[in-house]
C-alpha cells in the first residue's frame, strides 16, 4: 500500500499536515484580522494557532515498542466539526486519549484550548466534554441518574430535562445502563459529554449502533453545538456521518495524517493512491448487472460490483448522452447516475487501501 | 485566549459555562453516588450486610460451634470480630469488585475527564466505603444489642479508630487488586480471600487461638490485626499497639503498591 508522504516525526522539520491541495485549503478561521496565513513549520504552537480549540503537533505514542502514533498533526477550529477518519488501528483513539489527558504522549505537543492536557488538567476538565468509545457508564446506574450525577459536578450545567428530551432519553430514563441498547447508551454518553457546557467535545464514534432516528437527533445536536461556537472532534467509521457533519476532515493511517482539508476539498480534489489526480469526472451508474464492457464504443466500462458501473476517462455531456442512449436501446433503466463527484468513502479507500487490516 | 466566563467576550460560545462545582460538592456528589450503587446492588448487599449479620447470629446462637471466649459472653466475644468482617467486606471485597468493573467498563477513565478528576473519584470511593460501613454498623450493632451485647463503653472511640485503620489497609488492598487484575479475576480473588481470611485470618477467632505456628502469621495479617484491635477495644477498652502498627504498616505498603501498579485502563 502506498501513501502520500507521511508527515515528519516529532523532531522533523515539517509537521504541517500533508494537504491534498494546499491552495484550496483555507487557513483555520481566526478572528484576528491580518493573521499570517502561513504558519512557519515548527513543533511549537505558533501564535496564529492559539485560538484553535485543539492543536496537536508531532504527536508520538508507542505501546511496548509498537508505534501507534507517529508524528501526528491535528488542528480543530472553534465552531467547527473536525472528523478524524482512519481504518481500525490507525491511532485515532490513542490520539484522542492523549488530547483528553488520559494518555501521556511520548513526544510532541498537545494544546487543548491553549492549555496542556496534563499540567492544566484541573482547569481543562470543566471545559472539555468527552464521549468514550466504550461509553464509560457504570452498569448499575439508571440512565437519568447518571446524567444528573454528572450534571452535579458542574457549577452551571445544561438543563437535564431539555437534554433528555433532545436526545430521547425519557423512554429509558429509569432503566439501568446494563439493560440499555447500544444506541441508547451512546445517546446517554453523548448527553453526559455535553451536560457541562464544554467548549470542546471529543466524540469517539458517536453514532455507532444507533438507529437512523437517533443518528439524526445526534447529528442535529452536534450541528447546533457547532453553531454555538463549540469545537467538536469526532472519530468515525461512517463516511456519510463525516460527510454530513464535518467541516474539516483528517484522514489518519498508521499513526500519521495522510490527508486533511475541508470535506468539500477532499471529495472534489480526487487524489489517487499515489497522490496523482484521478480523472476529474468519473461517471458511475447503477443498472441491471451483466452489461458488456463495450456497451458504448470508446468508453471503458467497468462493473465494480454487480449492477454498479464505473466509466473511467474523460466524461462530458456527449458521453452521458451516448451512454443513456445505449442503455435505452437495450431497454435498461438507470437507477442512479453520478458524474464527477466522489464520495468521502471513495477518497478514504483510495487513501488507505482496500485491504482488510 | 478568550475568557470562558459567560458573556464576557463576543468570541466566547453562547453556552459558556461557569466551570466546575466546588470540590466539596463534587466529592459529596460522588460519595452519595458510590454509596447508592453499593447499597442497591444485590450481591454487594449480600456480602456487606447479610454475611456479617448471619455470622453474628450463627456464632452467638449455634452453641454447637465451640468458642473459647476467655470468660466473656458469646455475643461480647463475637461482635468485635463480626464488625471487623464487615469492614473487610466493604473496604476490600465490595470495593475491589466495584472498582474492577468500573475500570473494565471505562468508568474510571470517563469520570477522570469530568471535573471530578481522579483524586475526587478516589475520595468519593473512600467516603462511599465509610458511608456503607456506617449502615453496616447501625444494622450489626442493633442486632448485637438485641442479642445482649455489652460493649466496653470506653473502647467505642478506639473501635471506631481501629475500623478506620482497617478501612485504610483493606481499601488499599482493594485498589491494588482492582487496578492490576482482570475484572473476572478480581471477582474471584476478592470473594475467595474474604472467605479464607474469615476462616483462618484471625478475624473471628483470635490469632492466639489458632494453631501455634499459624497464629503468629495471622497476627501479622491485616485481618488478624483488625480483629485483635476490635476485640481489644470492645472487650477490654484498649487497643494493642502491635495491631495498630501492623494495620499502619499494611496501609503504607499496600497504598504504595496500589499507587505504583494501579492501571486506570
Amino acid at each position: 500500500m502506498t501513501s502520500i508522504s507521511p508527515p515528519a516525526g516529532a523532531g522533523g522539520a515539517h509537521p504541517e499536515p500533508c494537504r491534498l491541495d494546499s491552495s484550496t485549503v483555507p487557513e483555520p478561521a481566526t478572528p484576528q484580522p491580518g493573521a499570517a496565513p502561513s504558519a512557519s513549520p515548527s513543533s511549537a504552537v505558533s501564535p496564529t494557532e492559539v485560538d484553535d480549540a485543539l492543536v496537536v503537533r508531532g504527536l508520538a505514542k508507542s505501546y511496548d515498542g509498537r508505534r501507534v502514533v507517529a508524528g501526528l498533526d491535528l488542528t480543530a477550529r472553534r465552531g467547527a466539526v473536525t472528523a478524524v477518519l482512519g481504518p481500525n488501528g490507525a491511532g485515532k483513539t490513542t490520539t484522542i486519549e492523549c488530547c483528553e489527558g488520559l494518555r501521556t504522549p511520548d513526544a510532541g505537543t498537545v494544546r487543548v484550548l491553549g492549555l496542556d492536557p496534563h499540567t492544566d488538567a484541573a482547569a481543562l476538565r470543566p471545559r472539555v466534554g468527552v464521549m468514550l468509545q466504550d461509553g464509560g457508564l457504570p452498569t448499575g446506574v439508571r440512565a437519568l441518574e447518571m446524567l444528573e450525577h454528572v450534571a452535579h459536578l458542574y457549577a452551571d450545567p445544561r438543563d437535564v430535562g431539555e437534554l433528555t428530551e433532545r436526545l430521547g432519553l425519557a423512554s429509558f430514563a429509569r432503566t439501568t445502563v446494563r439493560r440499555l441498547s447500544g444506541g441508547q447508551r451512546q445517546r446517554l454518553a453523548l448527553a453526559v459529554a455535553i451536560v457541562g457546557r464544554p467548549e470542546l467535545v471529543f466524540l469517539d464514534e458517536p453514532s455507532a449502533g444507533m438507529d437512523p432516528q437517533s443518528r439524526r437527533a445526534v447529528w442535529d445536536l452536534v450541528t447546533e453545538l457547532r453553531d454555538e461556537g463549540v469545537a467538536i472532534v469526532l472519530t468515525t467509521h461512517l463516511m456519510d456521518e463525516a460527510e454530513s457533519l464535518a467541516d474539516d476532515v483528517v484522514v489518519v493511517d498508521r499513526g500519521a495524517v495522510i490527508a486533511s482539508g475541508t470535506t468539500h476539498d477532499l471529495v472534489t480534489s480526487g487524489a489517487g493512491p499515489d497522490g496523482t489526480r484521478a480523472p476529474d469526472s468519473t461517471l458511475r451508474f447503477e443498472a441491471t448487472p451483466g452489461l458488456p464492457p463495450d456497451l458504448v464504443p470508446g468508453l471503458a466500462l467497468r462493473e465494480s460490483a454487480p449492477g454498479t458501473y464505473v466509466v473511467a476517462g474523460s466524461v462530458d455531456a456527449a458521453t452521458v448522452a451516448a451512454l443513456t442512449a445505449a442503455l435505452a436501446e437495450r431497454d435498461v433503466l438507470v437507477h442512479r447516475l453520478t458524474v464527477g463527484r466522489r464520495t468521502l468513502e471513495d477518497v478514504f479507500l483510495d487513501l488507505t487501501g482496500r485491504n482488510l487490516r | 485566549m478568550t475568557s470562558h466566563t459567560a458573556g464576557t467576550t463576543d468570541a466566547a460560545p453562547t453556552t459558556a459555562h461557569r466551570g466546575a462545582a466546588s470540590p466539596a460538592r463534587r466529592v459529596a456528589a460522588q460519595t452519595a453516588f458510590e454509596t447508592r450503587m453499593i447499597l442497591r446492588n444485590g450481591e454487594q448487599l449480600l456480602v456487606t450486610i447479610f454475611l456479617p449479620l448471619f455470622l453474628l447470629v450463627a456464632l452467638d446462637r449455634v452453641h454447637a460451634i465451640e468458642l473459647d471466649t476467655g470468660g466473656a459472653s458469646r455475643i461480647d466475644f463475637v461482635t468485635p470480630g463480626v464488625l471487623a468482617v464487615a469492614v473487610m467486606s466493604t473496604a476490600f471485597t465490595s470495593q475491589a469488585i466495584a472498582t474492577a468493573f468500573d475500570r473494565r467498563n471505562g468508568v474510571l477513565r470517563l469520570m477522570a475527564t469530568t471535573p471530578l478528576g481522579r483524586g475526587g473519584l478516589l475520595a468519593g470511593k473512600f467516603l462511599g466505603v465509610l458511608a456503607v460501613e456506617v449502615v453496616q454498623a447501625v444494622v450489626l450493632v442493633a442486632a448485637a444489642l438485641l442479642l445482649g451485647w455489652h460493649p466496653h463503653a470506653a473502647g467505642i472511640p478506639l473501635a471506631v479508630l481501629a475500623g478506620l485503620l482497617g478501612t485504610a489497609a483493606f481499601t488499599s488492598l482493594a485498589m491494588l487488586v482492582a487496578g492490576t487484575l482482570r475484572a473476572e479475576g478480581v471477582l474471584a480473588v476478592a470473594n475467595l480471600l474474604l472467605v479464607v481470611l474469615i476462616a483462618a485470618g484471625g478475624v473471628l477467632v483470635p490469632p492466639s487461638h489458632l494453631a501455634p505456628g499459624w497464629g503468629h502469621v495471622a497476627a501479622l495479617l491485616p485481618s488478624g490485626a483488625l480483629g485483635d484491635a476490635m476485640r481489644g477495644a470492645l472487650l477490654d477498652g484498649s487497643v494493642p499497639l502491635g495491631a495498630v502498627a501492623v494495620l499502619l504498616g499494611w496501609t503504607v505498603v499496600l497504598g504504595w503498591a496500589a499507587r505504583r501498579w494501579f492501571r486506570w485502563q
